[in-house]
């Protein structure tokens, strides 16, 4: 604690303010200590942890099919994204290929997923910040997607509906004529959003400047998605290393120049219209054919009929509930797929039993939440919240 | 590059460092003895030719009563430039649970590594703040461990803040509304 004496002999001494975790602004539970001189922020000390629920230690004593709900929980805002993330990186271990069906499903879900997140990113973002009506617009559109997300899948947030090998259930033609409708209406919301507060004199002033993080430096604290491509530095997994059907799909990366949380934030906007582009494109090249991979009853349960009439069935669920697959390969993998937050990794390291021997998530929002006191000391405690907003981070991901 | 040309290269220059190198699924994993560790990573950060950058992940295996040295530091690499990447795994002995921290190197890894010294209980010198960070402060034992039960202990080893809130419970039961 620094104390000095001011120009006319009053001692001014820094202040100490514990920031959460009940804080509105925080995302979450996230908790912040400042030290403060005057307003400005002298040290910032994130605590993480209050959300951790053990989810790699309960990775490794579920067979691979049952630890899929688990990833649901990691980033609820996007759970979709963690499923894909999560059964393309067990398919790498296994070495077993989704049908092409499957795949285009699993993108237009993915994408749909990155637009409900960066809808509520923006809503929250901007009212973190001051501006209310954002909220009440974007979480019109978000509704609609939640609804999308029900006719598909049946539930709105925590979907688990991609399978390892495919996907659950084959998409209605009735749900792709609405989606295609969304995706046609969408970029216009985008607009709506943008006329809200693009050129807003006090949304400048309060995040032009701010934050601000060198692409160099970026990379190094291991910033990625939006977060690193504000500062300029153009690395998506989707083009680094496509997965599912993102090398079939024409869609550009924004990027930012400044790295503030201005260019942050023009990012994510163009995301949005990028995202209602890919998945425009996936809705009129989807092919017809199998949603499973032949491969794939090696994981999935077999329908429940069958079980109650088959003996093999009957059997192979049973196998599958207790045991989990019996043709795991030793070995070990790392499997990264782009969500709205960043990069999101699986390391999974397997000796060949039905679980796996180590499950470790490589969580975006952990990274992110380690860079805020880079950004917000020496800045201004106003400029804490645009921070957190900007790095876009849900707690459930950050402690697992 | 590839990966498995920059293996070579790290036998090369660090001659008797590397135990061995393994593929799967095309990543290359190179295991190494951990007393070079930081060097390896300063050198295949600052090599324009390997150029690793960014690192993309950092974490701990236990791999217990399966291998002889019992833990693992694994660091996933990857050149944002050059598109490679590459898994190095530095061997941990149970008796000595520690390694040099590549903070100096990646400033992003600081977190990465209190999670680890966290979960595993290996520590990282020269690390600038290593405390934990998803468990309470006062926490006993290191949960990802193998030996630990994944329902945590209970009864006498019982996390002490829990037996604060249970014995706070018991005494605010006086002032329920049936006991009158």
């Amino acid at each position: 604690m620094g104390e000095a004496v001011g120009e006319k002999g009053f001692q001014t001494k820094e202040l100490t303010v514990s920031m959460g975790p009940q804080h509105p602004a925080t995302h979450g539970v996230l908790k912040l200590v400042l030290d403060l001189d005057g307003e400005t922020v002298v040290k910032c000390t994130p605590y993480v942890g209050y959300l951790h629920r053990g989810v790699e230690k309960l990775g490794e004593n579920r067979t691979y099919f049952s630890a899929l709900p688990l990833t649901d929980r990691l980033d609820y805002i996007s759970s979709m994204s963690n499923n894909v993330g999560y059964v393309n990186a067990v398919e790498t271990l296994f070495g077993i290929e989704a049908p092409e069906r499957a795949k285009y499903i699993r993108t237009i879900c993915a994408e749909m997923s990155r637009i409900s997140s960066h809808i509520i990113w923006v809503a929250t973002h901007a009212l973190d910040i001051g501006a209310m009506t954002v909220f009440l617009y974007s979480f019109r559109e978000r509704e609609w997607i939640l609804d999308l997300f029900e006719m598909l899948t049946g539930a709105r947030l925590t979907v688990s509906y991609p399978r390892i090998g495919g996907v659950r259930n084959d998409v209605s033609q009735e749900f792709l004529d609405s989606l295609y409708k969304f995706v046609l209406e969408f970029p216009g919301r985008v607009d709506e959003y943008e006329t809200l507060i693009d050129q807003n004199r006090i949304w400048l002033q309060r995040t032009k400047g701010i934050g601000i993080i060198s692409a160099e430096e970026a990379v190094n604290w291991g910033l990625t998605g939006a977060t690193l491509r504000g500062s300029g530095v153009n690395y998506d997994v989707r083009k680094a290393n496509p997965y599912d059907v993102y090398d079939k799909v024409q869609f550009d990366v924004p990027l930012g120049k400044a790295g503030d949380v201005y260019d942050r934030y023009r990012c994510r906007m163009e995301e949005l219209r990028q995202s209602a582009r890919i998945i425009k494109q996936c809705i009129e090249q989807i092919p017809a054919g199998p949603i499973l991979a032949p491969e794939a009853h090696k994981f999935v349960l077999p329908p429940k009929e069958n079980v109650l009439k088959s003996m093999e069935a009957l059997i192979h669920h049973f196998i599958l509930i207790t045991k989990g697959p019996l043709t795991a390969p030793v070995g070990e993998v790392y499997s990264a797929t782009e969500v709205p937050k960043g990069e999101l990794g699986f390391y999974i390291v397997s000796d060949g039993s039905g679980k796996p021997y180590r499950m470790r998530v490589r969580a975006p929002s952990f990274v992110h939440a380690s860079v805020l006191p880079r950004l917000s000391e020496g800045h201004l405690l106003a400029d804490v919240i645009a921070n957190i907003g900007t790095i876009d981070i849900v707690l459930g991901e950050c402690d697992r | 590059m590839e990966p498995l040309q920059i293996a070579e290269k790290i036998k090369e220059k660090f001659p008797g460092e590397v135990l061995g190198v393994t593929e799967f699924r095309g990543q290359v994993s190179v295991h190494l003895k951990k007393e070079k560790l930081l060097d390896i990573c300063r050198w295949l950060h600052d090599d324009p030719e390997t150029d690793m950058d960014y690192l993309r992940d950092l974490c701990g295996v236990d791999y217990l009563g399966r291998k002889a040295p019992r833990y693992e530091v694994v660091y996933h690499l990857y050149s944002i430039k050059e598109g490679h990447m590459l898994r190095l795994r530095a061997q941990v002995p149970e008796g000595d649970t520690k390694i040099d921290s590549v903070v100096p190197v990646w400033v992003g890894a600081n977190w990465h590594e209190r999670e680890c010294f966290d979960m595993y209980g290996i520590s990282f010198n020269g690390h600038p703040d290593l405390r934990r960070i998803l468990m309470p402060e006062d926490w006993e034992g290191h949960p990802l461990r193998k030996n630990y039960p994944v329902q945590g202990f209970t009864g006498e080893k019982e996390w002490k803040g829990y037996k604060e809130v249970l014995e706070k419970s018991e005494r605010l039961k006086e002032f329920e509304w049936e006991k009158q």
